[in-house]
């Protein structure tokens, strides 16, 4: 079931478009941010919602990046492994965050902590290699760097 | 030197609010085109500064325009859509100009908007910019509090709605009309053209899809007229552009700097050459999807005529750098990597074609590859090469790769021959 806040937030962003289905993907996000991920169940309300077959709606939320179809834990990581960054060695930078975290790309950790994704360019090639935990962005890191700001997420 | 467009932008602060905008000389352009000027004119204007396109492919801005039906018989609502999904590998110029003036480009956009007669806009954001997200979700709310946005601004007669739309993630939603589709909520796949988006776009309504920088243009040649335009620019090709540069450089960065700036004065003097330790090897001019220059280009002119004489793209204009110390397959690989995993597998020469290029380069770096590997990519960076797919997603990828093979196909052969990576970066 769609909460009441869900769907006051999803019938307000719909104003910004002439047909109704255009909100999709607003939808799945305004889902997620209340769950952290978007449930079969949710596809299933929103669709009904929406007007929309949960095949449709499926294709539209497992197309895109930054809709999680599985839980995520409390923060996401948000590494990125685009060209820039890797000339700055991210590739050594990511086996070390795995490392550090005890999982691999894609996974969570045991205690629902993190989430470690691999990301595309994240648009601040001047500061590689970066990486972002949630709504952060963080630059120039090393090792050591990271370790402290891991440590700030609880 | 005259730096319009980074003219409000300070590193370091937050961003011009309306009423800073506006006393520094802010909607002037909108005032000035709403009370004086037919959309005809403004559109004229733009297309007599012969503004090319910033996102990439440098089509004419003001060309692009034209297209539009245009009058009282043309099809109800018409739509701008501003392409703020910064997705380019290597790139982060819109970011800088959307963080720091986040007005410049809404006035940029009412403009755009008006030359067109539409009646809303959608500024397409990449999830990933926050900061940008907020600033522009500020400034607009100012500008609609201001009376230059919504139901018949100033009097005039002319209306318009800006909604900012956040992205759910995906880089085929920066290609012209992925992001239609994605505005529309569905996957951002491509589509088939013609029709194009000016006569049969959002909704099958007219449609223009404008970058962020070429917008945020708009309000300094409405302000200036063209021949000034023109004048700010190196080259025939008018106005400044914003460079960059990212990779083993001392200092990267961005920079306002006239069009037709050299790509030796880029590294040398903005990015301040090389790090120690560290020699130029090659670079990509303007993002992931450019081919290969190598040092024996540095003087070549940073404008999309010079760049693509000298056999690349001027693309974005941030250039990435490729050092000595890194080894170009694997440089390769990891660019071959992001267009496979981002292809949204339309078209089977890209998601197959991309997949195959993936695997073959894998193998080369891990000192597994044959000879006949070489030549196999060579002959799929033809076949992913412009004329087989619905957009430039595979193109783009063939840029690097057919010029990496031309430019560094020694470095491929000591692969196979040492049957190692020579640079073994682990």
């Amino acid at each position: 079931m769609l909460s009441r806040e869900e769907k006051e937030e999803i019938e307000a962003a719909a104003a910004a478009f002439p047909v109704r289905q255009s909100v999709a993907i607003d939808a799945l996000r305004i889902v997620q941010r209340y769950r952290g991920w978007v449930p079969d169940e949710a596809i299933d309300d929103l669709g009904e919602l929406l007007e929309m077959s949960t095949a449709e709606l499926d294709g539209v939320a497992s197309f895109y990046n930054l809709i999680f179809r599985r839980p995520v834990g409390r923060h996401v990581i948000l590494a990125c492994d685009s060209v820039s960054c890797w000339l700055l060695g991210s590739d050594g930078l990511m086996e070390y965050i795995s490392g550090r975290l005890g999982i691999a790309s894609g996974q969570t950790t045991a205690d629902g902590r993190f989430t470690l994704l691999p990301s595309v360019c994240l648009g601040a090639c001047d500061r590689a290699p970066v990486m972002m935990i949630d709504d952060d962005l963080h630059t120039n890191l090393d090792a050591e760097k990271v370790d402290r700001i891991l440590e700030r997420y609880e | 030197m005259e730096t319009p467009l980074t003219a409000n932008i300070r590193s370091g602060h937050e961003p011009s609010d309306i009423d800073a905008y506006r006393k520094n000389g802010g909607y002037r352009a909108v005032l000035k085109a709403l009370r004086s000027m037919s959309p005809a004119e403004v559109a004229q204007a733009v297309r007599d500064a012969g503004l090319k396109g910033r996102g990439g492919a440098g089509f004419d801005a003001g060309l692009k325009w034209s297209f539009v039906p245009m009058g009282s018989d043309a099809p109800r609502p018409k739509y701008l859509a501003v392409n703020a999904d910064e997705m380019e590998p290597g790139t982060f110029k819109d970011r800088l100009l959307m963080e720091g003036d986040p007005h410049q480009l809404i006035e940029g956009a009412i403009l755009s908007a008006y030359a067109i007669e539409a009646d809303v806009a959608y500024i397409f954001l990449r999830r990933e910019y926050r900061l940008a997200a907020r600033r522009l979700r500020q400034a607009v709310a100012g500008v609609y509090h201001s009376g230059l946005l919504g139901r018949n601004i100033i009097g005039s007669g002319y209306s318009l709605d800006i909604h900012l739309h956040v992205s759910g993630g995906r880089y085929m939603c920066g290609e012209e009309t992925g992001m239609l589709n994605a505005i529309e909520g569905k996957r951002a796949n491509p589509r088939s053209k013609p029709p194009y988006p000016q006569t049969s776009g959002l909704w099958g309504k007219p449609t223009v899809v404008n970058n962020v920088e070429t917008i945020c243009n708009v309000p300094h040649i409405v302000n200036n007229g063209a021949p000034w335009f023109r004048e700010l620019s190196h080259t025939d090709e008018g106005g400044t552009k914003i460079y960059g540069a990212s990779g083993r450089v001392r200092s990267p960065g961005a920079w306002e700097l006239p069009m037709g700036t050299t790509l030796n004065e880029l590294i040398e003097e903005h990015a301040g050459g090389m790090q120690d330790g560290y020699k130029l090897r090659g670079l990509l001019p303007g993002g992931a999807s450019t081919d290969f220059l190598t040092p024996a280009h540095l003087d070549v002119k940073m404008d999309f005529g010079s760049v693509e004489a000298a056999g690349s793209r001027l693309g974005t204009g941030t250039i990435v750098v490729l050092d000595d110390r890194s080894c170009p397959v694997g440089m390769v690989l990891n660019l071959e990597r992001f267009f496979a995993r981002e292809s949204c597998g339309w078209c089977a020469p890209c998601w197959g074609g991309l997949q195959f290029a993936v695997e073959l380069l894998t193998d080369i770096e891990a000192g597994q590859g044959r000879m006949e590997d070489i030549d196999l990519l060579e002959s799929l960076a033809k076949m992913l090469g412009p004329g087989h797919t619905y957009c430039a997603l595979a193109p783009g990828a063939a840029e690097p790769l057919a010029s990496a093979l031309k430019f560094f196909r020694e470095d491929f052969e000591r692969h196979v021959h040492e049957k190692q990576c020579p640079w073994n970066r682990a």
